[in-house]
């Protein structure tokens, strides 16, 4: 197989970090706060590694868009097993507004231009969950799509995948070239450990600008405020059946 | 050997298939040890406890390691160990020398497990950059007031510092130490120093004659009950000519290395604190940038030794760091330093600070107190001790971060002589450097350390924290330290503690969630976090002590000590009577339990690396 994998990555802030809102409302603090790979992205990997392994696949290729730290989330992807990375630098105020729509324009480009077979990507990402970016960059692209991942085999030319959907699996056959998102069952991640680490830091990373791709990063959306979701208020203890309804009444429920 | 065991064996292995069968959450299973004939609920089941090669589940296991050679390697990504990698790498450079030189550090970046006041001297840092400030150090505060008060329940007693005090500060900046070490780490990074954050030390190795080879980072992939998962994956070998020690306070790995080359012989034990802090934003109208506060007193009695501290910061918004520090030589099992701390917020002098404000962070920490007398020798075939874990805190300064960044860089220097000296012929493979200890017996943290030797030791007297201070004022102010006497401490922390039946339990308040706060919304604060299927990295050496000594005799004090709520009895779900549950994922890395168990029967040792706080510059 000759196939080629682009895989996306994305640097977020570390789940059991708690969030804190900025003062001036405009979003949420970054600066110096604990980031590492979003969890789904770490499951992508994961499978594109898993493939290589099985020599399914030739060539895996880890993508990220951001600023200059982003290239620490690209070594982890490399210290996994990806062959080499790809840093799309996007800073400022243009990364403040980066979304699905700008992200999954680069992914395309890209595509077109590594000559990709399959892009795998996390479902969605766990600081914005939008969970738009596979689905939009499959529509792009007018390549089919298999979101929510659980299970991944390629059967001849097309690849099978077993979908997590509301009311339990779907199977799907789809042809390549495709857009697969990776969904918490499909794998276990491997640590990067730190003979790979090591070993990655001799992994070539290129860095493009979007310009370069031809894709516009400004936004379509602008972000009025951001607060903090209200604060719980206590609740009142009744004693008796009757007293629930009086109170239920008064509050104009019932 | 005995039939027991090998039923046992059988019958674990029994177990071992259901459970992997069994979904996640699982009820301690009631196991026979093999040190007890009693049912104990089985509690530690980490392989330094329980060696892998005896273990069947580890039987065809792949336990070959990969190793590098570095030319140093520095455990611990501090201020010591960082100042250390940085003057290796200016003295490579100066002399146009090739020298690799290696850094881990458990915490996920430099920085993340970094906790103090801080109020920072600068005279180290002057030292090692002297252009700290063009190359935007962030000392952003230089102090500007410096209060001393004694505390009442409902009053505030000034003491005036005169200068010459160990407590004046003037020329000093307060930091957030997390952030400085930062910029440390980047500045290390510019001169070629590798940063490897993340990835812990679990292990020393040594060479055949005894010397210190070198280090092993932790395994990854073993699970709670401590079988191998199918990610586990072996740690990695770093080899060195000298290998530098700078874990901070009450390290791991030091405390193996003073068994195993006999370091303590001729000091006295180290003896310790703890200091928990938070983060506030407060009201504009109240914020002072370069405030500096102390208080003494209440709430602690005169013979528990302890204090409070309150900066302003001055980094964009109204920022204030406050903490409280207690002796981990107290007696009374009954307290707890975290309610302490969220009681004291509460004297009118602090609250007219903090009302109105916001908390944004919060952990602790372990610090040392034993100065001049508890300090051991610190090289030895293959290795060298720096910072904290030796322990060069000058106490009533309560400044520990330019004595350990001046011991890193003494370190560099002599390590750096004897490394590029290509006639040395060494003893040892690993190489010895006692030129290390000597230039740090003329170094000015000696003096320092010396002259200030018996201020902490004076608290040991029947007017506890006054005659302290008496003492201080006599002996430190006037006489500066020349006395021709040394004080010794009164032995070791853990020894302290009076059974509980013969103390009174102290009456906390309720946290208001306003001012003061529960420990379980404080430790989220701190961002920590652990894979949670690992073993349990708060070790036991018998799982049976924490019930029948530590709760029958003390009442369970780690419950009380521990800032993280990891440790907590609760009852046994089948029978009468408590058992000891570990909430590991909890930790802070703060190390007070090792310190303080009355029993010495818990051993942290480091967990999967990059697990542990969060903390953004405290």
């Amino acid at each position: 197989m000759s196939a080629r994998v682009l895989v996306g990555v994305k640097r977020v802030i570390d789940y059991a970090v708690k969030i804190r809102v900025k003062p001036d409302r405009t979003g949420v603090v970054t600066d110096g706060v604990k980031h590492s790979m979003n969890p789904f992205c770490e499951i992508a990997v994961e499978e594109a590694v898993k493939l290589k392994e099985k020599k399914l696949v030739k060539e895996v290729v880890a993508v990220s868009c951001g600023p200059q730290q982003v290239q620490e989330t690209i070594r982890t992807a490399l210290a996994m097993g990806a062959d080499r990375g790809i840093h799309v630098e996007v800073s400022g105020k243009d990364y403040e507004t980066l979304g699905p729509l700008q992200v999954s324009k680069i992914l395309a480009a890209l595509a077109k231009k590594e000559q990709a077979d399959l892009i795998i990507l996390g479902k969605q990402a766990i600081d914005d969950d939008c969970n738009q970016t596979g689905q939009m960059t499959a529509a792009l692209l007018d390549w089919p799509q298999g979101t929510f991942a659980s299970e991944l085999t390629f059967e001849a030319d097309k690849l099978k995948v077993v979908r997590e959907i509301d009311g339990g699996l779907e199977t799907i056959m789809i042809k390549l070239p495709a857009v697969v998102t990776a969904d918490l069952r499909l794998n276990t991640p491997r640590y990067a450990t730190l003979p790979n680490i090591m070993k990655a830091k001799k992994k070539k990373i290129a860095n493009v600008k979007p310009a370069d791709l031809g894709v516009d990063v400004s936004s379509r959306l602008e972000v009025l405020k951001v607060d903090e979701p209200p604060q719980r208020q206590a609740g009142v203890k009744v004693e008796t059946v009757e007293d629930l309804v009086g109170k239920l009444k008064e509050a104009g429920r019932i | 050997m005995f039939p027991a065991c090998r039923f046992s064996l059988r019958a674990r292995r029994c177990v071992g298939a259901l459970k992997a069968i069994q979904a996640e959450h699982v009820t301690p299973q009631l196991y026979s040890t093999r040190s007890s004939s009693s049912t104990v609920p089985r509690i530690t089941t980490h392989y330094t406890v329980y060696p892998r090669d005896k273990d069947p589940r580890w039987e065809g296991v792949e336990m070959e390691r990969f190793a590098d050679e570095a030319d140093v390697v520095i455990v611990g990504g501090g201020p010591a160990g960082l100042s250390a990698a940085i003057r290796l790498k200016q003295l490579a450079n100066q002399h146009e020398k090739e020298l690799r030189v290696c850094v881990v550090e458990k915490a996920s970046q430099i920085g993340a497990h970094t906790l103090s006041g801080a109020c920072l001297e600068p005279t180290a840092l002057s030292e090692l950059i002297p252009d700290w400030k063009e190359r935007g150090a962030p000392l952003n505060t230089p102090v500007t007031e410096d209060k001393f008060s004694i505390l009442t329940e409902k009053y505030r007693i000034p003491v005036p510092i005169l200068p010459g005090l160990p407590m004046n500060n003037h020329g000093n900046y307060l930091v957030r130490l997390g952030h400085f070490v930062r910029w440390l780490g980047e500045q290390a990074e510019e001169l070629g120093v590798e940063l490897y954050p993340g990835y812990a030390a679990a292990e020393v190795l040594f060479h055949e004659d005894g010397s210190v080879k070198g280090i092993a980072t932790n395994d990854v992939g073993i699970a709670k009950d401590g079988s191998p998962k199918d990610v586990f994956e072996r740690g990695m070998e770093l080899h060195a000519k000298v290998t530098m020690f700078g874990e901070g306070c009450h390290g791991h790995l030091a405390k193996q290395l003073y068994k195993q080359f006999n370091l303590r012989e001729n000091c006295e034990p180290q003896t310790y604190a703890i200091g928990l802090k938070e983060l506030w934003v407060i009201d504009e109208k109240k914020w002072r940038p370069g405030r500096t506060e102390h208080s003494v007193g209440w709430p602690l009695n005169r013979n528990t030794y302890g204090g409070s501290f309150l900066y302003h910061l001055n980094e964009g918004e109204p920022l204030v760091a406050l903490g409280f520090v207690v002796g981990l030589d107290y007696t009374n099992p009954y307290l707890s330093p975290f309610r302490e701390f969220q009681r004291w917020k509460h004297h009118p002098s602090i609250m007219s600070t903090l009302e109105g404000g916001n908390r944004i962070a919060y952990g602790a920490r372990a610090l040392n107190e034993g100065g001049f007398q508890s300090i051991p020798k610190l090289t030895f075939p293959g290795g060298m001790l720096i910072g904290c874990s030796p322990g060069f805190m000058n106490v009533p300064k309560i400044k520990g971060t330019h004595t350990a960044m001046k011991s890193g860089m003494l370190a560099a220097e002599n390590a750096f002589s004897k490394i590029t000296d290509e006639n040395l012929q060494s003893e040892t493979a690993g190489l010895y450097i006692p030129e290390y200890e000597e230039a740090f017996k003329k170094s000015w943290i000696w003096k320092e350390l010396y002259s200030v030797r018996n201020i902490r030791p004076s608290f040991h007297n029947y007017f506890g924290l006054y005659g302290g201070m008496v003492y201080t004022g006599i002996f430190y102010w006037i006489f500066r330290g020349k006395e021709p006497w040394t004080l010794k401490h009164i032995g070791l922390d853990s020894a302290q503690l009076k059974p509980a039946k013969d103390c009174t339990p102290i009456k906390y308040p309720k946290p208001d969630g306003k001012i003061s706060f529960d420990l379980l919304s404080s430790v989220a604060l701190s961002g920590t976090n652990h894979e949670h299927d690992q073993p349990p990295h708060l070790t036991l050496k018998d799982d049976s002590v924490p019930v029948a000594q530590n709760l029958a005799i003390y009442d369970g004090p780690e419950q009380r000590f521990c800032p993280a709520g990891v440790y907590e009895y609760v009852p046994l779900e089948t029978s009468d009577g408590m058992r000891l549950q570990i909430n590991a994922q909890n930790c802070v890395h703060c190390k007070t339990c090792d310190i303080k168990d009355p029993s010495q029967n818990i051993n942290w040792v480091v967990p999967e690396g990059s697990g542990g706080p969060a903390y953004n510059g405290l």
